[in-house]
């Protein structure tokens, strides 16, 4: 069962991440990349990790693509009649694909896939709030400050962004 | 055959192979921004089968920082974007060549 789920969750995944690089518009993305992250929320849950699997709806899902939508809708803008791929781009692209499929490959026969304990015999220590806890407010404790700190400065870089300076003309 | 680590990770490769060439071949600033958002994602995905597999926290603690960082850095960029476009109206990278030359 969790074989089938496994299968289902990757396919939704890599389709709608391929959705998201080849349809014309940027809504149309946007909504596949929505798709796309319920699929990896999806094989969150297979590896027993439920909260990151929430967060990951909650956050991305709720947070970012809704403002990716909002920024589209703000600048309203159509492609136009230019074609959204280019050719020297796309020749730049086939081989970082080509590349990344080779070092996949390369994982999987070398390796002839790597060598672990069966997904039943490890405890899913990331199924517990508890743990979570447990390592946010000991081990990493100053990384959690400093993440603090880095929202706070993101959100005033924001403000001061999106701005108008009137008196700030002359700076062109 | 049970699906073990190496599915997830090759899901995770193809996952971010696909948001490289996307960051690579589309022009739309926004699109080109969602793939790097991919390839994010793409990396969680690897940090929680290897800590799933190994049996430690680590991993997925490191994924809660990543969602945070991502988080804050969709905020910037989207910020950025929306300023550019207000001087430049446009978003397609090939207009934006004021620094060739």
């Amino acid at each position: 069962m969790a074989d089938i789920l496994f299968h289902l969750f990757a396919f939704l995944t890599i389709g709608s991440s391929v959705a998201v690089v080849y349809n014309h518009n940027a809504v149309n993305s946007a909504l596949a990349f929505l798709v796309g992250l319920v699929g990896v929320s999806g094989l969150f849950v297979l590896l027993d990790s439920f909260l990151l699997a929430v967060l990951m709806v909650l956050v991305y899902a709720g947070a970012v693509v809704a403002l990716f939508l909002f920024i589209i809708m703000l600048l309203d803008m159509q492609g136009g009649e230019r074609p959204p791929f280019s050719k020297p781009t796309a020749v730049a692209g086939l081989i970082g694909a080509a590349l990344l499929t080779v070092c996949t490959m390369t994982l999987i026969r070398n390796f002839g896939g790597l060598e672990t304990a069966e997904m039943g015999a490890i405890v899913p220590v990331g199924a517990n709030l508890k743990h979570y806890a447990d390592q946010l407010f000991t081990t990493y404790l100053l990384p959690v400050q400093v993440v603090g700190f880095l929202l706070l400065i993101a959100m005033l870089g924001v403000i001061v962004l999106s701005k108008k300076f009137e008196g700030m003309e002359d700076v062109k | 055959m049970s699906v073990g680590l190496t599915e997830y990770l090759t899901v995770a490769a193809v996952v971010f192979a696909i948001g490289f060439v996307g960051v690579l071949i589309r022009k739309n600033t926004l699109v080109i921004y969602m793939c790097l958002e991919l390839m994010l994602v793409a990396s969680t995905i690897a940090f929680v089968a290897f800590s799933r597999f190994n049996g430690t926290m680590d991993g997925n603690v490191f994924v809660f920082f990543i969602l945070t960082v991502a988080a804050a850095e969709v905020a910037v960029g989207l910020a950025i974007i929306v300023a550019l476009f207000r001087r430049r109206q446009t978003v397609q990278v090939e207009e934006l060549n004021a620094l060739k030359n």
